[in-house]
């Protein structure tokens, strides 16, 4: 038997099907709390944005920085050398504007999110933010852009220290 | 190793929500699977099911909860997941055990069951990113794509305009497909008026979320004479993963894709993919993806999958035809069963039973891909006839 049969089972339910009474569901939730730990590398990396620093750390083997920092090269496969402060600018490597929450419901207002390559770290490495205060239109692979950081008292130690990149 | 044929293959409909449980799904994608193979239950030594996030159903081990309806009880049983890449790597698993002797005849299965999830599929794939670095920016997966597809755009000066004709093509073809969900003839311009969900990525450019199962079997060279005198042999497999630091990696070129690929042609003896290939079924669940996959799969040059598509070298009646199922933008996306309904129709093209699908060209050798998890699982099987 091939696909000339043209026999599939199934039996689809429409939208306004799955509304009404016509079958049967089930419905519940299981709400899952957790606390994730931060890790070696996470851990100091987070306490520098605390500090209003980007830190990141170094194999001496491959001579790469890494950004985010790593307690380990993946790469060579030891444990990175040396912490060291990148600065807190940076290029755009890639963007996109986002009109989509993460349940996928619209947003009110476009967010451009990015993968910004931070100065001081190796070419190409850096890591996920958005950049705001700036038309999507005038964002372009290679801009450059720079932390703003939220004021010494309000950071805890939180990717979300870093308020947004913005374009300069 | 031992050679390995397909002997049989089946699937559901690929719907956005079906009635039946995931259960069902498997034991109707198995069933017909057995049934065009003239076998039963009791003739499979083994079972390899895959099936992606266990919150899509809502169900932990969902592996075992789908027993049953992969005919595995009371038999060796594993489930296999590599994300995305799962739907390929089911046969890939399923030819380990052919190749090494340990099992003569295994059933292998894709299922997925996204609808529970509410008030999306979607917000399943929030877990996929890390959890401190990642998350609390509101990500999407949405994001990764229209992230690397901004990439891809910006590395090869590839247009819009070039990656909505992918859409076009593979929803054209699912015209053919009777399983399929979206269907539909389009045009480039549907495409880029479409809504922007994240752009560059538009509603047209994005496969839909769906239920869905599909079931092959495997047998070894000696039991697959006796089963069928028309085997179809898988003479290659590859697969590979790229490093978690998706923000540390040239997103416009799948290097982990290449790896696998090569893994697969040194296999199969394959030396220009360009020209051996005949008929390829490539991931494509957003219409760049099709492109960027070609691409990592040596079919075309980088950057150059988009001319190709745009001369008409991938249609169904070009010299490379790719997605003649209509893909995963035109057949649906449940994961794992997407992944191996490419299998699936690679099997049918090879035996000259995809009906209205069947690609012009004389189809000897081809090739199934899938591909995962935070852009960087590649997984590959090479068939032939």
């Amino acid at each position: 038997m091939g696909m000339t049969d043209n026999t599939f089972p199934g039996t689809p339910i429409q939208p306004d099907e799955w509304k009404g009474n016509r079958y049967f569901f089930k419905e519940a939730e299981f709400p899952l709390r957790y606390s994730w730990d931060s890790g070696i590398a996470i851990s100091r990396f987070l306490q520098g944005l605390k500090e209003g620093r980007i830190l990141g750390t170094k194999c001496f083997r491959c001579k790469r920085t890494l950004v985010p920092p790593r307690a380990f090269c993946e790469r060579c496969f030891r444990q990175a050398d040396e912490w060291v402060q990148v600065k807190d600018t940076g290029k755009v490597n890639t963007y996109s504007v986002s009109y989509v929450n993460s349940d996928a419901s619209r947003r009110s207002e476009p967010l451009i999110v990015a993968v910004i390559e931070i100065d001081g770290a190796s070419p190409g490495m850096g890591f996920l933010h958005v950049i705001r205060k700036i038309e999507p239109s005038e964002v372009h692979v290679g801009t450059k852009v720079h932390a703003v950081w939220k004021g010494a008292s309000e950071r805890v130690g939180s990717i979300l220290d870093i308020s947004h990149f913005e374009v300069y | 190793m031992r050679r390995v044929a397909v002997v049989g293959a089946g699937m559901t409909l690929f719907r956005h929500r079906m009635l039946e449980t995931g259960k069902e799904m498997a034991f109707e994608a198995s069933r017909q699977a057995l049934d065009s193979a003239g076998l039963e239950r009791k003739d499979v030594d083994s079972v390899v099911l895959g099936s992606a996030p266990d919150a899509f159903d809502g169900v932990h081990m969902k592996g075992e909860y789908l027993t049953d309806g992969a005919g595995a009880f009371n038999k060796p049983y594993t489930r296999v997941y590599v994300g995305g890449g799962t739907g390929v790597f089911i046969p890939i698993a399923a030819w380990w055990q052919v190749a090494s002797g340990m099992a003569d005849i295994v059933l292998a299965v894709g299922e997925e069951k996204m609808s529970p999830l509410q008030p999306h599929p979607q917000y399943a794939f929030w877990s996929i990113f890390d959890h401190t670095l990642e998350r609390p920016l509101g990500v999407t997966l949405l994001w990764i794509f229209a992230l690397e597809m901004r990439r891809y755009m910006h590395a090869y000066s590839v247009s819009e305009e070039d990656i909505a004709l992918v859409a076009v093509k593979n929803k054209g073809n699912a015209m053919d497909h009777p399983a399929a969900q979206l269907p539909a003839r389009i045009t480039v311009e549907d495409v880029l008026k479409s809504e922007p969900i994240c752009w560059p990525v538009k509603r047209l450019d994005v496969s839909p979320t769906s239920d869905g199962a599909a079931a092959v079997i495997l047998a070894s060279e000696d039991v697959a004479r006796k089963i069928t005198d028309d085997p179809v042999w898988i003479t290659g497999v590859g697969w590979n993963v790229d490093t978690t630091y998706w923000t540390n990696r040239e997103l416009a070129y799948p290097e982990y894709l290449e790896k696998a690929a090569r893994m697969a042609y040194k296999m199969a003896g394959v030396e220009n993919p360009r020209r051996e290939i005949d008929v390829a079924e490539v991931y494509d669940p957003f219409d760049y993806k099709e492109l960027h996959h070609m691409e990592g799969l040596l079919l075309a040059g980088k950057g150059e999958a988009p001319k190709l598509t745009k001369e008409g070298v991938t249609g169904k009646d070009g010299d490379l035809p790719v997605n003649p199922s209509g893909g995963l933008l035109g057949v649906g996306n449940p994961i794992a069963a997407a992944g191996m309904m490419k299998v699936a129709e690679i099997f049918w093209q090879l035996r000259g039973e995809a009906g209205r699908r069947q690609v012009k060209k004389p189809a000897k050798r081809g090739l199934a891909q899938a591909w995962g998890d935070l852009m960087q699982v590649g997984t590959v099987v090479v068939m032939e006839r």
